[in-house]
């Protein structure tokens, strides 16, 4: 059972006010993720739930108990770091153990569990060595492993795959929503990159400047932002956002439309742009594209499209897909 | 690589560095060798090298005059004791400073080693007052607790740089998987320092054996370590340069040897494989 919620929640370094107040509920057996640029303050908010940093106001409640003052060994939450942080004296062995022994439970029931992690984990033959002698991915498992057998009421992940190559962050992405599945454990998992929000969150926090700008389910967000920010941070590549007349028609200050919300054709359309650089993958087509007095925009052709550079297009936005913002980039609705 | 060091470069430097080496071990070396010569030989000008009759006698009369394992043992227990005390003292203190800083923590750390600086005869009058006054006089605790606050800003600069070298997230693992305060130093800080720890152990074992001033000050007989042995051949019936160099050298071989065979030990850094 892990159900988390934030209220009024402060933090302040001195007189740098990094999390003004966040309120936040967090249900049991969520995968909640935290996303938002650099130094916006998810690692920070992390932290205050486990209890590394101290709250300088609000209440942090776990199951309804107010923990805002307790120790992080008493909250009964596992984190996972970026940098493993694995204990590097100890074999595998004893750093998935080292909580449990923390916990006075009998070599009897460590060993079980230690065996037991190590087998949903792939590291039955690992158990024995040091953290020195193993790849990336082995140490960041070593560390899931760590956090599984204290058996918490919450997970804890700090942009726990930014360290690994890209077609292990992949694995990784998979192993850790598997995991996830499995246990159905609260899970709460900070990243800066939006793939995995999407991929792996059943909620996503978007925080700018220790503030929550919106929490939803990713397709929620991605439909729906709530504002000009939400919309360029979910969703790669970024949403296109067009001011000016344009804007005017459709009566509001200025537009968003996705890269993939925009067809493209060679003959006919509402925009006439041309084409900058073409990035070809294959399986789709990114234009990058310089609309006139639109200005710069990215759109994205399905397949292989025989456009480069220099080439003149025509770029139609599908109408029920543009987003409008006011003056203050408050999103307004669809029309 | 750019400033790649000529052949000849690297043959000036590894001449240079022989030359200060050798300038530095040339006492020693003089020492050593007076401490076999007899003491007609030893004055004597021109002196000889190695042409001389050698003779162990200095060393059977330095062991008959005076009793030098009684003095190797206060020796031991003031160096090994000054620095275990000092280490339950600096390993919180350190950790402190390296895991929690404050705005002021290099300016404590820079006033506790600044008061290294202070010539510590301008403190003996107020120290040996102390001592009398509290029965402190030729006691090895009274030593012991000298030696350990002398030695103590040293350590804990030591320790504090090794433990800054100590990723913060591992000690936090720690703590969420729900060690103590206690535990956390324990089982977690004083293994991954265990390198620097040792270093700071050595380098404050030999600084407390070497110490002169205090222990020749505070003590006569009962607590008086090998420096005062040494003393004790330079006094009054005049010098005796082969005695006195053989107590010398009997003097420092012990923590010569020690600081031969760990020397694999100071320079071992934290090569683990924690982060990254
Ligand atoms: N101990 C500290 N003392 C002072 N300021 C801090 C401290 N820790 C973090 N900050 C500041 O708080 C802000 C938020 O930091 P935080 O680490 O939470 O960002 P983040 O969202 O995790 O960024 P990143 O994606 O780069 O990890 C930053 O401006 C940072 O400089
Ligand atoms: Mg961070």
């Amino acid at each position: 059972m892990g159900a988390i919620r934030l209220e009024k929640v402060k933090k302040t370094f001195g007189t740098l006010d990094v999390i003004p107040g966040v309120d936040l509920d967090i249900n049991d057996g969520e995968f909640v993720v935290f996303v938002g640029p650099s130094g916006c303050g998810k690692s920070t908010l992390l932290r205050l739930i486990a209890g590394l940093e101290d709250v300088t106001d609000g209440k942090i409640l776990i199951n309804g108990v107010d923990v805002a003052n307790e120790a992080p060994a008493k909250r009964g939450l596992s984190m996972v770091f970026q940098s493993y942080a694995l204990y590097p004296h100890m074999t595998v062995y004893n750093n998935i153990a080292f909580g449990l022994k923390m916990a006075g439970e009998s070599k009897a029931v460590i060993d079980e569990k230690v065996q037991n992690a190590a087998k949903i984990l792939n590291l039955t033959d690992y158990l024995e060595r040091r953290p020195g002698a193993l790849s990336g991915g082995q140490r960041q498992r070593v560390a899931i492993g760590r956090a599984i057998v204290r058996n918490p009421a919450a997970f804890l992940f700090d942009e726990p795959l930014s360290n690994l190559d890209a077609a292990l962050r992949v694995n990784m992405r998979l192993e850790i929503t598997g995991l996830h599945q499995e246990l159905k454990t609260t899970m709460i998992y900070v990243t800066h990159d939006q793939v995995e929000a999407m991929t792996m969150a059943d909620k996503i926090v978007v925080l700018q400047a220790g503030r929550v700008e919106q929490v939803g389910k990713p397709m929620d967000l991605y439909n729906n932002p709530a504002n000009k920010f939400v919309a360029g941070f979910i969703g790669s590549p970024k949403m296109n956002f067009i001011g000016g007349d344009y804007a005017k028609k459709h009566d509001c200050h200025e537009i968003g439309i996705r890269p993939e919300h925009v067809a493209v054709s060679t003959e006919s359309g509402d925009l006439p742009a041309t084409v900058k650089i073409a990035e070809h993958l294959g399986a789709e087509t990114y234009l990058h594209v310089n609309a006139g007095g639109f200005g710069p925009m990215t759109v994205r052709a399905t397949g292989e499209v025989p456009l480069g550079e220099h080439d003149k297009i025509w770029l139609t936005p599908e109408q029920d897909r543009i987003h409008r913002f006011d003056a203050n980039g408050i999103a307004l609705g669809k029309l | 690589m750019e400033n790649k060091q000529t052949p000849l470069g690297h043959i000036g430097f590894s001449i240079f560095a022989w030359i200060v080496g050798l300038l530095i071990f040339f006492p020693i070396f003089w020492m050593v060798l007076t401490s076999f010569k007899t003491e007609l030989e030893a004055v004597s000008i021109p002196p000889s090298f190695i042409s001389f009759d050698w003779t162990l006698e200095n060393y059977a009369e330095v062991q008959a005059r005076s009793d030098y394992f009684r003095f190797a043992m206060n020796s031991v227990i003031l160096s090994v004791g000054s620095t275990l005390v000092g280490l339950l003292f600096a390993v919180p203190c350190a950790w402190a400073m390296a895991f929690n800083p404050t705005k002021r923590t290099k300016d404590a750390l820079l006033w506790m080693l600044s008061t290294k600086m202070m010539p510590p005869v301008g403190v003996l009058v107020p120290i040996y007052l102390v001592f009398r006054d509290w029965g402190l006089l030729d006691t090895r605790f009274g030593l012991i607790m000298v030696l350990f606050l002398m030695n103590l800003p040293i350590m804990v600069w030591m320790l504090y740089t090794y433990f800054k070298e100590i990723p913060s997230d591992i000690l936090e693992a720690a703590r969420m998987d729900g060690a103590t305060l206690p535990k956390e130093i324990i089982f977690v800080l004083l293994p991954m320092a265990v390198p620097g720890i040792a270093s700071t152990m050595l380098l404050n074992i030999i600084l407390a054996w070497n110490e002169a001033f205090w222990t020749l000050n505070l003590t006569t007989a009962d607590a008086a370590p090998l420096t005062a042995f040494i003393a004790s051949y330079s006094s009054p019936e005049g010098l005796f340069w082969s005695k006195l160099s053989a107590a010398s050298t009997l003097a420092v071989a012990p923590i010569l040897i020690i600081g031969w065979f760990s020397q694999k030990q100071l320079v071992r850094g934290l090569t683990f494989g924690a982060v990254k």
